[in-house]
């Protein structure tokens, strides 16, 4: 289960939507209780991606230690990342699943023509087979900017 | 030298390695280090080296605070003391949006554009068509020979629909007496060649058609090298010498044969292929004498009529492109437009056949003019020509005023278009019944439309006893354009 507050889910919806048409990346950092994961606190990145940001992202090494430090300095972890998947669903691809790692979570956020269509959140499976969905929690009620991020398929 | 080296692991690979966020290991190099570190907890294994033993790409190892692969990579030597830090990088996206087959011909057939498919959307959705049937279309290759009555809707209707590549065989010039049927072509191309007018209106009609021009009469000598490159050939011819050469060029070829005719209100339509049915030989072993079969210059044709034949082939052409429904192959269509009937004949392959039989005789292309007894010898040459009198001859002897007669044999709606002054008109069919009228002491001077029925009456008068005999070379059509502008030509 993952838990997004409404400011997080608004940060992640402005940096994908000014992304697009290329695809836009960042991190989430929160904590983890009970496998409950809470975010606190989400930073977008710029995609470093050589070529092909329209279908590529790309968080670097010297980027992932970056939003690390800055998550220990809080008491947080990076829990996970979110990238969108422009004019594209929101299900993990064969490259997703081919760059992912364990435990972490993978938001994918649909953009469709510069708007936000819909979200998934998925984890990958201990065998690398596969993603698994993640239940995605709003903290508050749906506001207009929410609607978006659903957890139902 | 072999150093102690502690192995910083992130959050997500902990849980593999007993939850240590660290492990110490003894290693000379960094990937010396990993390898013992997979050694120990196997269930990382996967995560950080792919099936082929590779660390992964997303993998990052950093020596104390730098990236390894800006120093020597996995050979990178290690000291006491050292740190080694697993440092994720993310990476993901879209799944690759592979644009569809059709779109990029990578299985094979040619790729439509938007165009096309707008162009071509009611065959698109004919499920017997479809995309694919759409693209064998333009994949194919199909030549036409002949730009005339047939030729103009086949050429038409094939172009329309998408077939990538016409061959067009036709040396002749568009003629006002054309456009009452062949309706590629128009007033405005009257004068030019055929290929050229056909060119013009098929590229208005479909740009994306290649169009190619053969400006020739197909020959023994040319036909084996015109057809060979082509899937189908249409015959749009209108006389035998053509029809026995693009039969035997299609058999020698292995190529089907789509075949037409018409004369006046009735066509034939078939599909001949020899290797899985019949050829027109079977059909038709042997050419009807020269003569008796009238062209439709001589004989007439409704000009719808050609259109009815030629679209029948050009279904059946089309039919054969994509592989669909029951073809005419062992069948003879017959339409007659008077009693507005189609007849169907089974057709039976020939084991006596000379070209696709069990014991060929023909091997190669023949002469095909010399086989349907049209070209004469030099001395047959010779032999017409002591029959024959040119136009300006037959005013000459008009103007002495020679005592001889002059019989029309054409029929009577023909005289009413137009006449030789002087002339008695006696049509071909009731010669017989008329000789009475006739003086064999009196010479005769034979006429009709262009020379060929009065030269059939010529023989008959000949047989009869006639020796005092000429024949108008040319027919009225060569004396309206030698001697009298006025005599109406048809």
């Amino acid at each position: 289960m993952l838990r997004l507050r409404a400011r997080h889910t608004e940060t992640v919806h402005t940096h994908l939507c000014r992304a697009y048409p290329e695809e836009g990346c960042g991190v989430l950092l929160g904590r983890e209780r009970d496998g409950r994961r809470e975010v606190e606190r989400v930073i977008g990145f710029d995609n470093v991606q050589g070529d092909e940001r329209q279908r590529r992202y790309l968080i670097a090494p010297e980027q992932f230690l970056a939003a690390e430090k800055q998550a220990r300095g809080s008491g947080l972890d990076v829990i996970g990342f979110f990238h969108s998947h422009p004019d594209h669903p929101s299900r993990p691809s064969a490259y997703d699943l081919e760059h992912a790692w364990p435990w972490y979570s993978y938001l994918i956020v649909s953009v469709e023509r510069g708007e936000v269509r819909d979200a998934h959140s998925w984890r990958l499976t201990d065998d690398r087979s596969r993603f698994e969905p993640e239940e995605i929690v709003l903290d508050s009620p749906a506001e207009p900017a929410d609607r978006a991020l659903r957890s139902e398929e | 030298m072999i150093a102690n080296v502690r192995i910083h692991l992130p959050t997500p690979l902990r849980a593999y390695a007993e939850s240590q966020s660290s492990v110490e290991v003894r290693a000379a190099t960094v990937g010396e280090a990993l390898r013992l570190l997979v050694d120990r907890h196997d269930a990382l294994r996967r995560h950080l080296y792919d099936e082929g033993g590779r660390l992964r790409r997303f993998v990052n190892v950093y020596r104390n605070d730098e990236d390894v692969r800006h120093l020597q990579r996995e050979e990178t030597p290690l000291r006491d003391r050292d740190t080694l830090t697993i440092v994720p990088s993310i990476a993901g996206g879209a799944p690759e949006r592979k644009p569809p087959s059709w779109a990029t011909g990578e299985d094979g057939l040619p790729p439509l554009t938007q165009d096309e498919l707008l162009r071509y959307s009611r065959h698109l959705i004919l499920p017997e068509v479809g995309l694919e049937g759409q693209r064998k279309l333009k994949a194919a290759s199909v030549l036409v020979i002949g730009a005339g009555g047939l030729g103009s809707p086949l050429a038409l209707y094939l172009a329309a629909a998408g077939v990538g590549r016409l061959g067009l065989v036709d040396f002749d010039i568009v003629d006002a007496s054309n456009l009452q049927r062949q309706i590629l072509h128009g007033t405005s191309t009257v004068g030019k060649p055929k290929l050229e007018s056909a060119r013009a209106r098929l590229r208005d009609l479909n740009p994306g058609v290649q169009v190619d021009g053969y400006e020739t009469t197909l020959t023994g000598d040319n036909a084996l090298e015109l057809i060979r490159p082509y899937d189908v050939v249409v015959d749009g011819t209108d006389n035998f010498p053509t029809r026995y050469l693009v039969n035997d060029a299609c058999v020698l070829l292995g190529k089907p044969n789509v075949y037409g005719s018409i004369f006046r209100f009735e066509g034939q339509a078939s599909v001949f292929d020899a290797r899985i049915g019949p050829c027109y030989r079977c059909l038709y072993p042997d050419p009807p004498p020269p003569g008796l079969v009238p062209s439709c210059a001589e004989g007439g044709v409704l000009g719808v009529l050609p259109g009815v034949i030629g679209v029948i082939q050009a279904i059946e052409t089309l039919k054969r492109i994509l592989g669909i429904g029951d073809s005419l192959v062992g069948r003879l269509l017959i339409f007659d437009a008077l009693d507005m009937k189609f007849r169907e004949l089974q057709l039976k392959k020939d084991p006596e056949c000379p070209i696709c039989g069990d014991h060929p005789s023909i091997h190669e292309l023949i002469d095909y003019q010399q086989f349907c007894g049209i070209t004469p010898t030099g001395e047959a040459e010779a032999e017409l020509a002591r029959w024959e009198i040119g136009p300006r001859e037959l005013r000459d002897m008009q103007e002495r005023g020679e005592e001889f007669v002059l019989v029309d044999v054409r029929e009577p709606h023909e005289w009413e278009i137009a006449r030789i002054p002087g002339a008695k008109l006696i049509p071909l069919g009731s010669l017989p019944a008329r000789l009475p009228e006739l003086d064999t002491r009196t010479p005769i001077v034979l006429q009709c439309h262009h020379g060929h029925r009065s030269m059939r009456a010529l023989e008959f008068l000949h047989q009869a006893g006639y020796r005092k005999l000429k024949n108008l070379r040319g027919g009225i059509e060569a004396w309206s354009q030698l001697v009298d502008p006025s005599v109406p030509r048809y």
